[in-house]
């Protein structure tokens, strides 16, 4: 008897109801850079609370900050690029709203591989020195077991995997079956995300969905590094990384960010903002970017 | 055009470059407006071999700081993660902005007060401390004061010479070489490491940088000028390099 391959195609709405309150959750991207906004505002509409956020910071981390579904922070910056500090993310970390768990990039770079090769950490000598051991508990020191090049046993850290429930990615053409490709300059750390979560939680949308066939004509062999052995569920979502930059299909919308980070002005601003780009169906939020509002 | 008629800007960018003299082949990291036209004016002139990036994803090869993606001469794709790969193996000299320094070159980038609930939170630990405790590190502060230079920074993302030093080995790897700002240039080049005044750019008293400092800073009994760019480099600058001026937007030439 033959198998039928599976298709992934999922609705944003399938995803957030894949999701649970409490969820480690990794989001793709970098800062303001081809972030999955589409499922982020989704997050932010659903009922879904105390997240665990692990994100190279962009308006990923603030806007679930503003909607007040983040219990917790895993990052090592959080900045919207062309404005340099995520303002979101600043009023949460100042009004004591969210806990933290700071990290140096790097350290977020091996705390994923670890957890993607089922390694309880990897070594480096990142963070020594710093606050960072001051600052995030989870750190810890370890003398090096093997001596190095001059028969030394050197003083490391040990960076835990960074365990996840959860990954969501935006890349810029997908199958059904959940093979994609970044098109842009950086893959940034989408791939080790999606191989750092469990089977069943690993989810990608695209500005694009096409057959598998076609798929390599969108672009090179080496910018094929999403496989569908990473994804669980797709999502066509064009326009999903608005306001974010999603190269080449688009640049960010700077206006439409200006107005995102003037919303952390206070709380009547945030209320407008979120009435009006949040609390609204993904359809009606592209209309509008689409009609210039 | 004499050198005499450099302006302020023109005085930080030469005083960056030199901050990457010796380094030869490695990547070359400036972080910054001033910082970035200065790694291009060192590989111009200089350092040859240095390799920079192109803010984003690129190593190039334009003398030109600020050029549109098609005029870009590349050398070599250098996403996000390729940047550890450069980092960790000591092949890097990065230019970072620091929000507080102490006087032994310990950087803060994350947040003002207490960490925990901070009064002001900034970038985050961003790649500090693993910069800091791999590679050469230079700081960049366009604005010297003493909100910058402080005596104890509230929270150290970047390690210097006391951390360092209390690591032994496993700080081996630590350099701060230099601070360079608006008003002068400092350095580490003392028996315990403490902040030292190298230099004062032109029309810059010792006083001023003295009280714009909020430790004690060691200063030598002569302090030298900062150097005057030479006419080629000043040729390079406003011709090649930036002719648009970037730099003098973000240090102001004093009236």
């Amino acid at each position: 008897m033959t198998g039928t391959a599976a298709d992934k195609l999922i609705s944003v709405e399938e995803v957030v109801a894949r999701l649970r309150p409490g969820m480690t959750i990794a989001i793709g991207g970098w800062a303001s850079r081809r972030k999955p906004m589409a499922v982020v505002r989704a997050i932010a509409r659903s009922d879904l609370h105390d997240l665990t956020v692990v994100t190279h910071g962009g308006p990923d981390l603030g806007l679930l900050c503003a909607a007040g579904k983040v219990r917790r922070a895993i990052y090592a910056f959080a900045s919207l690029d062309t404005i340099p500090l995520e303002p979101h993310f600043r009023a949460a970390r100042q009004a004591g709203a969210i806990e933290d768990e700071p990290l140096d990039e790097g350290l977020v770079h091996l705390g994923l591989q670890a957890a993607a090769w089922r390694v309880p950490f990897l070594p480096t000598r990142v963070g020594l020195g710093s606050d960072l051991l001051r600052d995030n508990p989870r750190l810890t020191t370890f003398t090096s077991p093997v001596p190095d090049a001059d028969g030394e046993h050197e003083l490391l850290v040990a960076m835990p995997a960074i365990r996840l429930d959860a990954a969501i990615c935006h890349l810029n053409v997908a199958d059904r079956r959940g093979n994609a490709m970044f098109l842009g300059p950086d893959l940034y750390w989408d791939d080790l995300m999606l191989q750092a979560a469990p089977t069943g939680c690993r989810f990608i949308s695209a500005e694009k969905v096409v057959d598998t066939a076609e798929l390599a004509g969108h672009g090179c062999l080496h910018q094929m590094r999403i496989s569908r052995m990473m994804v669980d569920g797709v999502v066509h979502a064009p326009g999903g990384a608005h306001p974010t930059s999603c190269e080449p299909d688009y640049p960010r919308d700077e206006a439409a960010q200006r107005a995102y980070a003037d919303a952390a002005a206070s709380p009547e601003a945030w209320a407008a903002y979120r009435a009006e780009w949040v609390d609204v169906p993904e359809e009606e939020y592209q209309r509008k970017v689409r009609e210039g509002r | 055009m004499t050198a005499t008629s450099a302006t302020r800007a023109e005085v930080c960018v030469v005083a960056l470059a030199e901050c990457f003299r010796g380094d030869g082949e490695i990547l070359a990291n400036p972080i910054g407006t001033i910082p970035v036209i200065a790694g291009r004016l060192a590989r111009a002139t200089f350092e040859p071999d240095l390799c920079v990036t192109d803010g984003e994803a690129a190593l190039v090869d334009n003398d030109a700081a600020f050029v549109a993606p098609e005029d870009r001469v590349l050398e070599y794709w250098n996403p996000y993660r390729s940047m550890f790969d450069w980092v960790w193996s000591g092949r890097r000299h990065v230019v970072m902005g620091a929000s507080q320094l102490d006087r032994y070159g310990n950087q803060n980038l994350a947040a003002i007060g207490d960490y925990a609930r901070p009064t002001v939170q900034l970038l985050g630990y961003r790649g500090a401390p693993g910069n800091t405790i791999n590679d050469t590190t230079t700081y960049w502060v366009p604005r010297h004061s003493t909100r910058v230079f402080v005596e104890r920074v509230d929270t150290v993302t970047g390690v210097g010479w006391d951390r360092a030093a209390a690591l032994g080995r496993a700080g081996r790897f630590v350099d701060v070489r230099r601070v360079v700002t608006d008003l002068a240039v400092l350095d580490f080049e003392t028996p315990d490491k403490r902040m030292r005044l190298r230099s004062v750019h032109p029309g810059v008293t010792v006083d001023e940088v003295v009280a714009a400092t909020g430790f004690e800073l060691v200063v030598p009994d002569e302090v030298p000028t900062s150097r005057l760019p030479t006419a080629e480099e000043l040729r390079l600058l406003r011709e090649v390099i930036d002719p648009e001026g970037a730099r003098e937007r973000e240090v102001p030439t004093p009236a």
